[in-house]
């Protein structure tokens, strides 16, 4: 099968003239294309999405509007124009000349890096694949197929790098990339949070609030990396995540809108008769974000870690915003705090900064995603409502690292294992939650039409009315 | 901000708006001229180093609309970014007071009045009509606008060579609604050595810009090669603006009219009847109700628009594509070689009960734009369907023009 490469992959890594690289995305390109079928979003091949195609780097180029099957979307590989004389910034090899080839004694650790973060990709749109059948919204439809196939296309971004920085094994680990499935026992996805279930479009809406933001921290970190085609990559892909965290922000703040509605306009509180008028009761989307945040929390690995000093010291990954902080960019003598569970009690450690980059990733996620919950907390305050979301305690349901090996309540206190048995219903949705927000989920596909349970936004996509018709179907 | 106050330079502020924006940072990871920064709550724009630039840069990557948001402001005393950093939401749009209406130009004055002249002299605007600015820029001082686009409108074998202008004010305000006539303002001088009168033009966008959010206006200008008696003659305005290349910068001066404008409230009908680039105005309106189907302000659209042949009418293939339920289209065609002619006062006759409806409803408002010989046909046509629906068009013409339901602007 033969590709028109300028005209089907919009590109800027001169892939026309690149034959290794064409044979090698030959191969994968038709890989993808059945894995797209299998597992991309639901009986969706033949409809006309309103999606917008990045078919260049400049800001007037990647923000391309129009009807596209999704099949069909232009999947382009697109680096961020490259900074001249650009160094590494941090780490060993500090003030060098930022690589353009992978050095060969960090070849297995850039690799890897790259896999796990590819992985991740696929993985979202396996996840998403039958909320189109559920959809509240032609409006919401359109932004849940913008959200996969811009994950598709940041797969063939890192696909890009391990075909042509890394030979042979980069094309294994591209097609192992299209092997591995969500929630398969036998060959899951690398992180447990993409093996878990994205069931309804609450969980949604939270999922690309609180994980995709956990993306955006670490394609922050590395388009910081010393191998500067990895770092530009990341760069452009970061202008594509704020798309899905919009998505989230939004849909989750649309959900609130509209309960806080029905409960001023029929003056009820209680989470039962709020439930009888058909919207999800405050305390429900509580538990989903308690969920959602602390899986997200164990995306950010172990608090301790010494393979994260060495992606450091090693110049692979950076810190949040690495290059507008002004310390030495070695840490070597540096400490961050860290927690851990000392008899009954969480108590904070110092530990070498070096040794805690997760953590301070970690950190910095949470500064950042307060920000959004606060802005939710004011929509419920404008409807004068008595009622505030919180985000939980970050060691609070952890899966991984020594904090797992505690019970901790969203309030960061140590608990029994009897106590978090009795009382986690009321922390985490329950199944009898999950199933009433499963009851909600109808199909609403008339444009201008939503869902009882979640607003409708203030505004369209690129200036397009909101009953705008943003999916035909065929 | 300071109240307004009159005689301020007005002068269009970008910011974003703080309700929709997620923080993503896209816009300050974007802007060139590093005008936009944030705190712990809000992304800002500084207005000096926005307004030197004013690229737009920032505003296809924005991924939830909030960049794509402004205010009209007084130049001297625009928001700060420390104002900006306390808002919850975007401040509502403060009111100016308009220049002097004495200082509108003889010239338009002139035209005016003879354009209005068929609805018996100046007319109250619709009771909802938005409230508009005039004569902001003056012959003295007039606004500078850039040429973004100019197509020709008329298919390639038609005879009438009809264009689409889109003119950007970039920085400068330049507020207008449906309805209202912009002046133009040709260079060089006339043959007396004095500089070209002004021409004025209808406005064929809505008032949020011809792309929405943008600064910019779109109008429709045919190419004057002969005079109404059909002696050749080349009109000033009309060759140089058909001649405009993209980026070539053009002296705009008003915006004019206060009452050939638009009803606003819900169930309020149209009336539209037109001929040839009489249609610009018509555009203008029923693209502004197009983009506002979702909020259901208005009630039925009803066209009437004459041209020769479908080739020489302007945006006929635009027209076609919008929904039956939208808009009621009739075309009158006089020159088609198969068929006899016909002219809008003929489709009036034909859609007489449905006119008549329209008539009795006191929610509509009728628009004649066109050819001045195109009233008289007209007046005709309404007498004709009124005498056949039980109504007097003598007693209900004035009491149309009273209440600001009936205008005409002919030439």
């Amino acid at each position: 099968m033969s590709i028109n490469y300028s005209e089907k992959i919009p590109n800027n890594v001169d892939l026309a003239s690149d034959r290794t690289l064409q044979r090698a995305l030959e191969r994968w390109q038709p890989e993808f294309i059945n894995w797209w079928g299998d597992m991309g979003p639901e009986g969706s091949n033949s409809f006309d999405v309103y999606l917008r195609t990045a078919i260049s780097v400049d800001p007037k180029g990647w923000a391309h509007f129009d009807y596209v099957r999704m099949p069909d979307y232009r999947w382009g590989i697109f680096l961020n124009p490259a900074e001249a004389e650009r160094k590494v910034n941090f780490g060993a090899h500090k003030g060098e000349a930022a690589w353009q080839e992978v050095p060969g004694e960090y070849r297995s650790n850039l690799r890897r890096l790259i896999v796990t973060q590819g992985d991740t990709e696929p993985a979202s749109v396996e996840q998403q694949r039958y909320l189109g059948l559920t959809c509240p919204s032609l409006y919401d439809l359109r932004n849940l197929f913008q959200v996969n196939v811009e994950e598709g296309r940041h797969l063939w971004a890192m696909v890009y790098l391990l075909h042509r920085y890394f030979g042979r094994d980069g094309r294994e680990e591209g097609d192992a990339l299209l092997e591995r499935r969500s929630g398969d026992p036998d060959n899951p996805r690398i992180l447990g949070a993409f093996n878990e279930k994205t069931p309804d479009w609450l969980s949604f809406y939270m999922f690309t609030y609180f994980t995709d933001r956990d993306g955006k921290f670490q394609l922050c970190a590395l388009a910081e990396s010393g191998f500067d085609p990895l770092a530009r990559t990341c760069r452009f892909m970061l202008t594509e995540e704020a798309h899905h965290m919009f998505v989230g922000e939004s849909g989750v703040g649309r959900v609130i809108q509209r309960t806080c509605e029905v409960m001023r306009q029929n003056k009820v509180e209680d989470p039962e008769q709020v439930r009888a008028l058909g919207v999800i009761d405050l305390p429900t989307i509580q538990r989903y974000l308690n969920f959602h945040f602390s899986v997200t929390m164990d995306l950010f690995g172990a608090d301790v870690s010494s393979n994260a000093a060495t992606f450091y010291t090693t110049g692979l990954k950076g810190r949040y915003e690495e290059t507008k902080l002004g310390d030495d960019h070695l840490l070597n003598s540096n400490t961050y705090p860290v927690l851990q569970v000392q008899g009954e009690k969480l108590v904070t450690v110092y530990e070498p900064e070096l040794n805690a980059l997760n953590e301070r990733l970690r950190d910095d996620y949470i500064k950042d995603s307060i920000g959004g919950v606060e802005r939710w907390n004011k929509i419920i305050d404008k409807q004068g409502i008595p009622f505030r979301l919180t985000v939980p305690h970050k060691a609070f349901n952890r899966r991984i690292g020594p904090l797992s090996e505690s019970r901790i309540n969203p309030l960061g206190e140590v608990v029994s294992d009897s106590e978090w048995q009795a009382r986690q219903d009321e922390w985490l949705p329950s199944a009898a939650d999950r199933a009433y927000v499963a009851s909600l989920m109808g199909r609403v596909t008339t444009p201008g039409q939503f869902a009882n349970w979640v607003a409708p936004p203030p505004r369209g996509i690129n200036n397009q009315p909101v009953d705008f018709e943003y999916v035909r179907f065929n | 901000m300071a109240a307004a106050t009159s005689g301020v330079e007005i002068a269009r502020q970008h910011l974003i708006d703080p309700e929709i924006c997620i923080r993503c940072n896209t816009c300050e990871e974007t802007c060139p001229v590093d005008a936009i920064t944030h705190d712990s709550t809000n992304y800002v724009v500084d207005f000096e180093r926005c307004g030197s630039s004013r690229c737009m840069a920032c505003i296809g990557p924005c991924p939830t609309g909030a960049i794509d948001s402004w205010r009209q402001v007084d130049k001297a005393q625009p928001y700060t970014l420390d104002d900006q950093f306390s808002w919850d939401i975007l401040p509502t749009q403060a009111e100016f007071a308009q220049a002097d209406a004495a200082e509108i130009p003889t010239d338009v004055a002139e035209i005016t009045a003879e354009a209005s002249s068929g609805q018996g002299g100046p007319a109250a605007p619709p009771w909802s009509a938005a409230h508009p600015y005039l004569n902001l820029y003056s012959i003295a001082k007039p606004a500078v606008a850039t040429v973004m686009g100019n197509h020709r409108l008329t298919a390639a074998e038609a005879a009438s060579d009809t264009h689409h202008i889109i003119l950007d004010f970039g920085n400068t305000a330049f507020p207008v609604l449906e309805g209202q006539t912009i002046g133009v303002l040709p260079p060089g001088l006339d043959e007396r050595g004095k500089p070209h009168h002004v021409r004025l033009f209808s406005i064929a966008s809505p008032r949020d810009g011809e792309r929405p959010h943008y600064n910019n206006l779109a109008l429709t200008v045919k190419r004057v090669t002969e005079d109404h008696q059909g002696r050749p003659v080349q009109g000033v305005a009309s060759n140089y603006l058909c001649n405009l290349q993209k980026g070539e910068q053009v002296q705009v001066v008003g915006p004019y009219g206060a009452s050939y404008l638009m009803p606003n409230h819900p169930n309020s009908n149209i009336i539209m009847i037109c001929t040839g680039t009489g249609a610009a105005p018509m555009r203008a309106m029923t693209e502004r109700r197009r983009r506002r189907r979702g909020q259901k302000e208005g009630g039925d659209l009803m066209l009437f628009f004459g041209a020769r042949s479908p080739a020489e009418l302007p945006y006929f293939g635009p027209l076609m594509k919008l929904p039956k339920d939208f808009i009621d289209i009739n075309f009158a065609f006089s020159r088609m070689p198969d068929r006899p002619k016909q002219y809008v006062q003929d489709l009036i006759m034909a859609r007489g009960s449905d006119v008549a409806r329209l008539l009795r409803d006191e929610n509509t408002y009728i628009y004649i734009c066109g050819l001045k010989g195109m009233e008289t046909g007209v007046n005709e046509a309404f007498h004709e369907v009124c005498g056949q629906h039980q109504m007097d068009w003598e007693q209900l013409l004035p009491a149309l023009r009273k209440q600001g339901r009936y205008h005409v602007e002919t030439y």
